[in-house]
């Protein structure tokens, strides 16, 4: 039982990281239309960002969590700007194939900068293990499942409520629409860039203080992950990608725990095949038909 | 004779080689309900859709003197052109009240809620279903709810593509009713509609749109007793 609790909350961390960046791989298929495989190399760079405002600059844990997101901000809407904007009437092969080079443009540049060599990400918070009852955990795992939590409600609300938030589900709905109505559709789209890329960052800290080292495909496993996660609640679809992302990340650690840790990402990629075959839009995604 | 308030000279616009509008002018001056009539496939929604700044056009329109053709998509609103498109584009998964709220976009909030008063005075079945997904509303409804969306920013001219487009007899003629309000109010309407019958009956003026050029024009009462119009349009 013990055993259990342990698992489900270290997979509920898990999943929690997974959650964040689906966040972003959802939002902007949702609003953009497009897969950005290079989402999961921001997280690489905001955790080197991290690296090097901690470790080198010697900046403190609030300056060096803020520079990240600050870095992997500016960089979303970067790419955003350069590599997909050209690209807003093009096929959406050229699109899709345009972010894969992304990806491996980021993962070579650190190549470059940082070598191949893994880096210790900085433990500039220190919690140690904290016991409820008979059950130990890491301090950085219920960390992880704060912060989280504080985001999804966070997010929720912004897109709910907010009218920036509002916009950009115009936006995702009907792009010409929208327009008519006086959204900017160029700027709501960098403004998901933006975002999803600064919960990126946000992830880059969460899995730097839990799995410590960092090289330049450190994103990618994550990033495929996320993506896995993001389809399996319903792409485009907020919720889902948080129910995704936790529920990706508990299997994970169940499987891992109770059968084998070999086995652990060939059980998360046939669950996620079985719940495609049984409902196609995922868990939580919806067609809506319209209405003569 | 007034200033005009829209004119649209030499308009021509093109998907890749199919040149769907071909150097069309025209003219919708302050007050006036003037309609775009032809069959499917004239032009008469991509004449609306360039003058919307939502397709590249060549040519030039003025709005109150001022060019367009320069103007963002997303800023022509602003200038006081509001648009129902075709097939009405609410946006289905947001609220009736999410729906007026983002035809208000360019509006401060004051604005926002002394507006949606006015667009739930003139339809009081949104305000029944303000919470409602929009979704989830009639056809007719959703009609509606596209006209309020639309008049939440105030437009001086509104445009109007296909309003009756399948609609029961009964909604096509509440539909035209509103028009006619909507114009008393003093708000310009430029209607595009393959209904001829009822778009003459409430127009001032006409244009006859065939294979992306305009081929007649004239006042609407003369154009319904047109034999040429009456054949091509009207059922004999």
């Amino acid at each position: 039982m013990i055993e259990f609790i342990k698992t489900l909350i270290s997979g509920l961390g898990l999943g929690s990281i997974y959650a964040l960046i689906a966040l972003g791989y959802t939002m902007v298929y949702g609003i953009a239309k497009m897969l950005n495989f290079a989402h999961g190399d921001v997280i690489m760079v905001g955790a080197y960002a991290g690296i090097v405002a901690f470790t080198s600059a010697g900046l403190p844990p609030v300056f060096t969590v803020f520079l990240s997101v600050l870095a992997c901000t500016l960089l979303g809407i970067t790419i955003e700007h350069f590599a997909y904007k050209p690209l807003r009437g093009a096929s959406s092969l050229s699109v899709l194939i345009t972010a894969i080079g992304m990806s491996y443009l980021l993962q070579n540049l650190a190549l470059m900068i940082f070598g191949s060599q893994q880096k210790a990400y900085p433990q500039y918070i220190k919690l140690g293990q904290v016991s409820i009852g008979p059950v130990t955990v890491d301090g950085i795992t219920l960390l992880t499942l704060g912060v989280t939590a504080c985001i999804m409600v966070g997010m929720s609300l912004f897109i709910n409520r907010t009218k920036l938030g509002k916009a950009m589900r115009a936006v995702a709905e009907d792009r010409g629409a929208a327009e008519l109505m006086g959204i900017s559709v160029d700027r709501t789209i960098a403004l998901t860039f933006a975002i999803g890329s600064a919960l990126a960052a946000v992830a880059s800290m969460c899995y730097g203080l839990t799995y410590v080292y960092i090289k330049p495909t450190t994103g990618a496993m994550p990033g495929i992950k996320a993506f896995t996660a993001a389809v399996f609640g319903g792409i485009g679809s907020l919720p889902g990608a948080m129910l995704g992302g936790i529920a990706l990340g508990v299997i994970e650690q169940m499987a891992k725990t109770y059968i084998s840790p070999l086995w652990a990402d060939a059980i998360v990629f046939a669950v996620l095949v079985l719940v495609l075959v049984v409902r196609p839009t995922g868990l939580l995604g919806k067609e809506i038909q319209e209405k003569v | 004779m007034s200033e005009a308030m829209l004119s649209v000279k030499d308009l021509s616009v093109s998907y890749g080689s199919i040149h769907a509008v071909k150097n069309i002018s025209f003219e919708v001056k302050e007050g006036e309900i003037v309609t775009l009539i032809g069959a499917n496939g004239a032009g008469k929604s991509t004449t609306l859709n360039a003058i919307a700044r939502l397709l590249p056009a060549s040519g030039e329109i003025l709005f109150h003197g001022s060019s367009l053709m320069h103007v963002p998509g997303h800023s022509v609103v602003k200038k006081g052109l509001a648009m129902v498109p075709e097939g009405r584009r609410i946006f289905l998964r947001m609220s009736v009240e999410e729906n007026l709220e983002m035809g208000a976009y360019i509006s401060s909030r004051t604005e926002v809620k002394e507006q949606m008063e006015d667009v739930f005075r003139r339809f009081p079945r949104l305000l029944e279903r303000r919470e409602q997904t929009a979704g989830t509303l009639s056809g007719g409804e959703q009609q509606m709810l596209a006209m309020g969306r639309a008049l939440m920013s105030k437009p001086k001219l509104l445009m109007m593509d296909e309003p009756s487009m399948g609609l029961a007899p009964i909604l096509v003629e509440q539909i035209f009713g509103i028009i006619r309000e909507l114009n008393a109010a003093g708000t310009t309407i430029l209607l595009v509609e393959q209904n001829a019958q009822a778009a003459l009956s409430v127009a001032d003026r006409a244009y006859v749109m065939e294979t992306g050029r305009i081929v007649m024009s004239g006042a609407a009462n003369e154009l319904l007793a047109s034999p040429a119009v009456k054949k091509a349009y009207l059922g004999g």
